[in-house]
């Protein structure tokens, strides 16, 4: 609110320049406290930011409708052919923040750490039952996010290697739907945001049947003991200059990383 | 009460008098309609042989009548009101061409059959990594795959679910209101009914994912929290106003001579109700039923929050489900344009309309051909 009441009273004196950011649903609240901070320490610039998913964003980027592009995974080969295609090179990459995706169960589920190949083969329909975590003899409810936003296309390429989520598996539109669903179901297990986990429990992961347990936390994703931690993009067209430039480095800046940690993400150091 | 639904049919009457005064003739004519009574009248100094000038001035002689044309915007207006008519038909078959044009790439497009043809969405395909034939919607993958079998499925048990859940409820709600209820209460009870339409259908949604969901869940011991039941049961109220409104009209269209005569015959009131006012308006209800199928077949945000979304090809109502309208409004947002993801997504919409179409134009039909039977003017 702040950015836009300054922005609209300096456009009397000189003309304002629009910085838009367009993509990640998940980035979406750390997009705009970046651009109220920025906005609100420089002059004439409005920084405008939408959602959509990372998808939306990139075909955003591809089309030129958006400065800069955020997104919670990277661009796949099809996107960059594309995005060659129209501007003759590839796209700027700059990692941001950092997002770990935390495993949810219930509170009420005595099991308290989990392998990745477990979760495979939970997602994937093969393990079926709680008692097979060393848990209670209940069936697994699998809980995933829409097929359209970028938490689903990160966990199904990092974690499944691109196989097909099972059939039963319930796609929810939005975290906070998955944790909500997890918090009232015995049964559930979910994943998404670190910081969106209130009212449920974060399982520990181990990177195949052997890792050590690893907790989520800002160390263990830093240093990539996490494995279910993942990069948070800006991408851009060509090389930034003027505002554009401006906000993106001001976004990487100490007090842009101070930012990420204030909305529950991880500083990228 | 005259045999009516909602209004009393128009009756038109025209009398014209003639009247015997020193100045003449004069006539008074009076058409009466039950929106109100027209008077005119006129005085002609002629006796009552008529010629061509003495029509002249009937019309304009001493100022009793004049025969002043119409103001020139009452044809605008007219035509302003034809235009507003004809924009919203204009409206849904644009709607409908646009739909149709963006699903079309579908059968011609070699761009789109690298992706996906007609054909592999309506067959069991045998998929790299799965160990039989099988309908899988799975757009989002390496290898996109877009049966359509689970959500065609998903579909018809949420909507047999709400059907099932709602069409008692409406019908015999509307059978006590029109029937036995005085009419104190019937003042309350029909709006009250009526202002379950009026929730918006995402706080339907949201009662069900939250707080029926789990009720459900605790009450019958269900495995997966979010099911066909849970999402059919919240369905049902977007589809009972609609059955519940033209049921009621149908009860109540019913001839009251049907009733009297039942009644003469020494008919009980029950018998009555059941034998003579339930088989009359039979038709009516139809009509409802058809246009709350309607409802049921298109909502979209109701299903996708308590439906659980997951695409099963199965007929178990406490497996979760995934349907056309949820698919579409959950991936569309993020599908390359024009690409085959986005096509086959039209491809949806473009059936999904001309079902519900379907539905309720013959819903429509029922509805005028009942009121043509009973005598009432559609």
């Amino acid at each position: 609110m702040l950015g836009a009441s300054l922005a609209l009273t300096c456009t009397r004196g000189a003309v304002t320049t629009t910085v838009n950011v367009k993509g990640s649903d998940t980035m979406v609240t750390l997009a705009q406290r970046w651009a109220e901070a920025f906005t609100a320490a420089t002059p004439h610039t409005s920084v405008q930011v939408s959602g959509g998913g990372s998808g939306t964003g990139i075909v955003a980027l591809i089309n030129g409708t958006t400065d800069v592009c955020q997104a919670s995974r990277r661009m796949n080969d099809k996107e960059r052919l594309a995005l060659r295609a129209r501007t003759g090179s590839d796209p700027i990459e700059l990692v941001v923040a950092r997002d770990g995706l935390a495993i949810y169960v219930n509170t009420a589920n005595p099991v308290d750490e989990i392998s990745t190949t477990q979760l495979k083969d939970i997602y994937t329909g093969k393990l079926t039952n709680w008692r097979e975590l060393g848990g209670p003899e209940a069936t697994i409810i699998a809980y995933a996010r829409e097929n359209s936003s970028g938490t689903y296309v990160f966990f199904k390429e990092h974690l499944l290697d691109g196989a097909d989520l099972a059939a039963g598996t319930q796609m929810i539109p939005g975290t906070a739907g998955v944790v909500n669903a997890v918090a009232h179901e015995r049964g559930a297990i979910g994943f998404g945001g670190a910081a969106y986990a209130v009212g449920v429990k974060k399982l520990k992961v181990r990177r195949g049947a052997e890792g050590p347990a690893v907790s989520i936390d800002l160390s263990t994703i830093q240093s990539g003991q996490y494995p279910l931690a993942r990069p948070l993009f800006f991408y851009l067209a060509k090389p930034a200059t003027g505002k554009v430039k401006a906000f993106v480095d001001f976004a990487s800046s100490k007090r842009g990383q101070a930012i990420v940690s204030g909305v529950g993400y991880f500083p990228v150091k | 009460m005259a045999p009516s639904l909602r209004f009393p049919p128009p009756v038109t009457r025209l009398s014209l008098k003639r009247h015997t005064a020193s100045t003449g003739p004069w006539f008074s004519w009076t058409v009466s309609t039950n929106g109100g009574t027209i008077s005119r009248s006129l005085q002609s100094s002629l006796p009552s042989s008529t010629s061509s000038a003495s029509a002249d001035r009937l019309g304009t002689a001493n100022g009793r009548l004049n025969l002043v044309p119409p103001p020139r915007w009452h044809g605008v207006a007219e035509v302003m009101l034809k235009l507003m008519a004809f924009s919203a038909i204009a409206a849904v078959a644009l709607i409908f061409i646009f739909i149709a044009k963006e699903a079309l790439p579908l059968l011609w497009s070699h761009e789109v059959h690298k992706e996906v043809t007609i054909g592999k969405m309506w067959t069991a395909q045998l998929w790299p990594g799965y160990d039989e034939a099988s309908h899988v919607w799975q757009p989002v993958s390496d290898i996109p795959k877009f049966g359509v079998w689970p959500l065609i499925i998903g579909s018809l048990k949420v909507t047999f679910v709400a059907m099932l859940a709602g069409v008692p409820v409406a019908v015999g709600a509307a059978l006590y209101v029109s029937q036995f209820a005085g009419p104190r209460l019937r003042e309350i009870v029909k709006p009250a009914i009526e202002m379950l339409a009026a929730i918006p259908s995402v706080v339907l949604g949201f009662f069900a994912l939250i707080v029926m969901a789990t009720v459900l869940q605790d009450w019958f011991d269900l495995e997966s929290r979010l099911n066909a039941v849970v999402a059919g049961v919240a369905l049902s109220f977007a589809v009972i106003p609609v059955v519940f409104t033209i049921s009621e009209e149908a009860f109540r269209a019913v001839p009251r001579s049907y009733v009297e005569a039942s009644t003469a015959l020494g008919a009980a009131r029950w018998q009555t109700v059941v034998r003579v006012v339930l088989p009359a308006a039979s038709p009516g209800i139809a009509a409802g039923v058809a246009l709350g199928l309607g409802r049921a077949v298109g909502e979209t945000m109701i299903v996708l929050m308590a439906s659980g979304n997951a695409a099963l090809a199965n007929l178990d109502l406490l497996d979760s489900v995934r349907t056309i309208p949820a698919t579409i409004a959950a991936e569309l947002a993020e599908v390359v344009f024009g690409g085959g993801h986005y096509t086959v997504l039209f491809f949806l919409g473009a059936m999904l309309f001309t079902i519900t179409g379907v539905v309720n134009f013959s819903g429509d039909l029922i509805i005028q051909r009942m009121k043509r039977k009973l005598g009432v003017a559609a």
